[in-house]
């Protein structure tokens, strides 16, 4: 299977035995995890593994693969042309000295990683994709696309506003039909009212299940850590929905109980941490891990991986096709994503959800050379600080060399919350 | 009883037992070499104590070895620089390879603080670095700025580039003291920054083995118009709050016990 996807064999072994030891190291090694998680350590286990799987024998029933890097592309569109979305590889460094021959030394790491695993020919989603969608987000991912185009020969790219005004939706408005042409050309299926209405169904039941999942952690103590909730956050991108959405909701059935018995991850009254900032892709979990071995736990994210790209359902009122597209524009066009200017509902969401999970301190997560979310970190920390919430801006990328300093920020943080 | 704080930092550490009331009773200090435990090991050799804690980067090592509770530098700084000064609000911590601005509430808590990324640009690590290039000692190095009637000016915040500058001005055969001057000053920009980011106005105290070199504290104080106090051992700072936080530790075990 690997060989036809066109894999390098090695290289491949060799991430799979890093992701292998540093899940057994951060994950494993976790104590009073809920059983459930059982489910997603075997989806870990399997990532590279019954998942593929299961993508090349949708392959071979005549299902096409669509691989996206950004929560702006609507899956709902992908299942209802009866084609799968996944989310592709984009949490680690790899193949970098090459990745540094087509990017900018000082690009982010996230684009970098994206590169890395086309180069490396690591990532499975990728080699298995029928269509690749790259989208204009930030100015890094835009470039880095025309790049990208050459190492693949089907890359799509959409475009999207950068203002919430009218003009701006009507771009994505444009943008989500002529995605949804693109999508029926490659599958030869064309959406119906019916296979779009389904599509919205499946993609809101996953969404909703993540948020019965994350208003579980604003109990005190918390049922589950924040390692497992951004896991959660992350496998969301890559599993079946429909399975996906079962399993969210068994683990939820138990952190009830769990929250009934008061039985935590931590301890009760454990500093509380709410993140914000850039995605952590898998397997990027160096600051959960560094803050959740410092004292502290983390009780909800505020980024792609997590409520900015899962927080709206998109209403399923409409009975058109036109009415449904509409819906979808008016759901997508929420996401606060720092491409936008201004963006002021990110900052009363921070707030809000500070709030909610009755956060003590927000950590601003900042990757290196991202500049939309390094640019609003200033005035986030600001406006938390003129409100009362500590907040700690941190920026860094996916090398362990910072480690130390990292480690020593967030336990000074985590003291000063206590 | 006697409780100690050792600070494990990434060029020396230091240890301080004090009694019950704070008083220092012994201060040792040794290199941190690269075998940081061995050395650690052999300055606590004979060393009699009732409690400790440790901080410095290498305090998780020490938790492993020791079996001790540890604490950031931060809070250690902060809490030394406190028992100094008791109406302390600003500290600069500079050390070997961090450098620091904490902004402290009316008690004492941390309120607020700023830490170099991972590099060690305006660190101790630049200006050792920069005082071999000049040929320099360490402890001369300050002075020898201090003497320089102007300053050069440094770009680079970058040690490795800052050096090559430095290696560039000899060859132009620009004046050696004016020269470390300029890379005082370039630290102190640095530092600056990072105060001003924190606390806007006030005395601020200068801890870490930097705190120890006159043209620092000197600069520090020209460019923000703030007094500047330094304790009489700002090096032992850290080490001297942890100690004392160790002290805390057991009386609020005590408390606890008894009620």
């Amino acid at each position: 299977m690997w060989t036809d996807l066109g894999l390098d064999l090695d290289a491949h072994d060799a991430l799979l035995d890093v992701l292998g030891s540093a899940y057994k190291d951060i994950y494993l090694a976790q104590k009073n995890r809920p059983e459930g998680m059982a489910y997603f350590d075997f989806v870990m286990s399997e990532v590279h593994g019954l998942r593929i799987k299961e993508i090349m024998d949708e392959k071979a029933s005549g299902r096409k693969i669509i691989g996206s890097y950004c929560v702006f592309v609507p899956e709902e569109i992908a299942l209802a042309a009866n084609a799968t979305l996944v989310g592709l590889c984009s949490g680690a460094d790899f193949a970098m000295e090459e990745v540094e021959q087509l990017l900018p030394r000082n690009t982010c790491a996230l684009i970098k990683s994206a590169f890395g695993f086309k180069l490396g020919k690591v990532c499975p989603y990728l080699e298995s994709a029928d269509m690749i969608v790259g989208e204009n987000t930030c100015d890094g991912k835009k470039k880095a696309y025309e790049s990208l185009g050459h190492l693949v020969d089907n890359l799509y790219v959409m475009d999207l506003p950068q203002m919430k005004t009218e003009n701006g939706k009507v771009l994505l408005k444009g943008e989500y039909l002529r995605f949804k042409d693109a999508v029926e050309t490659l599958t030869g299926v064309t959406i119906t009212a019916e296979s779009l209405k389904s599509a919205i169904g499946v993609v809101n039941a996953k969404r909703a299940a993540l948020h019965r999942l994350c208003s579980l952690r604003k109990a005190d103590p918390t049922p589950i850590s924040g390692l497992d909730g951004l896991l959660a956050n992350q496998v969301f991108f890559y599993d079946n929905p429909a399975r996906f959405t079962a399993s969210v909701h068994k683990i939820c059935d138990e952190l009830e109980i769990r929250i009934q018995e008061k039985k935590g991850a931590f301890p009760e009254k454990t500093p509380r941490i709410l993140v914000s900032g850039c995605p952590q892709a898998v397997p990027n979990w160096k600051l959960p891990m560094i803050v959740e071995t410092s004292g502290a736990v983390i009780v909800g994210e505020e980024s792609c991986v997590g409520e900015r790209g899962a927080r709206n359902l998109t209403a399923d009122t409409g009975s058109t096709v036109d009415e449904m597209m509409d819906a979808l524009v008016d759901r997508y066009f929420q996401v606060d994503c720092a491409i936008f200017t201004p963006n002021d509902q990110r900052l009363l969401n921070i707030q809000e959800m500070a709030a909610a999970y009755k956060a003590d301190g927000v950590i601003h997560y900042g990757l290196q050379f991202c500049q939309p979310y390094l640019m609003e970190s200033i005035p986030v920390e600001k406006a938390l600080e003129e409100k009362g919430i500590p907040c700690l801006r941190i920026e860094t990328d996916y090398g362990m060399e910072d480690m130390g300093q990292l480690k020593t920020r967030v336990e000074a943080f985590v003291e000063q919350l206590r | 009883m006697r409780f100690a704080g050792i600070d494990i930092g990434s060029r020396s550490i230091e240890l301080v037992i004090v009694d019950e009331s704070g008083e220092i009773c012994q201060s040792v200090q040794a290199d941190t070499g690269f075998d940081p435990m061995s050395e650690t090991r052999k300055l606590m050799d004979g060393i009699r104590y009732d409690g400790i804690m440790a901080t410095g980067y290498g305090r998780n090592l020490f938790e492993i070895s020791f079996d001790a509770p540890t604490v950031t530098e931060i809070k250690a700084h902060a809490r030394g620089a406190r028992a100094f000064f008791p109406d302390a609000q600003t500290i600069l911590d500079i050390g070997g390879q961090d450098s620091k601005a904490i902004a402290l509430a009316d008690n004492g808590r941390v309120k607020k603080f700023e830490m170099n990324d991972r590099c060690a640009a305006g660190t101790g690590k630049f200006l050792e670095i920069m005082a071999r290039a000049l040929g320099f000692s360490i402890e001369d190095f300050g002075r020898a700025a201090l003497s320089a009637s102007k300053d050069l000016h440094i770009s680079s915040m970058c040690t490795v580039f800052a050096e090559s500058e430095v290696t560039s001005l000899i060859a132009k055969g620009e004046d050696r003291q004016e020269i470390a001057r300029g890379l005082h000053t370039s630290v102190i920009r640095r530092a600056a920054g990072m105060l001003n980011r924190v606390s806007a106005a006030g005395d601020i105290v200068f801890t870490g083995g930097v705190a120890k070199n006159p043209c620092m504290v000197e600069l520090l104080s020209e460019k923000l118009n703030r007094k500047i106090r330094v304790s009489p051992d700002p090096q032992m700072n850290g080490a001297y709050g942890a100690a004392l936080l160790s002290a805390e530790d057991h009386e609020n075990g005590l408390m606890k016990s008894n009620s």
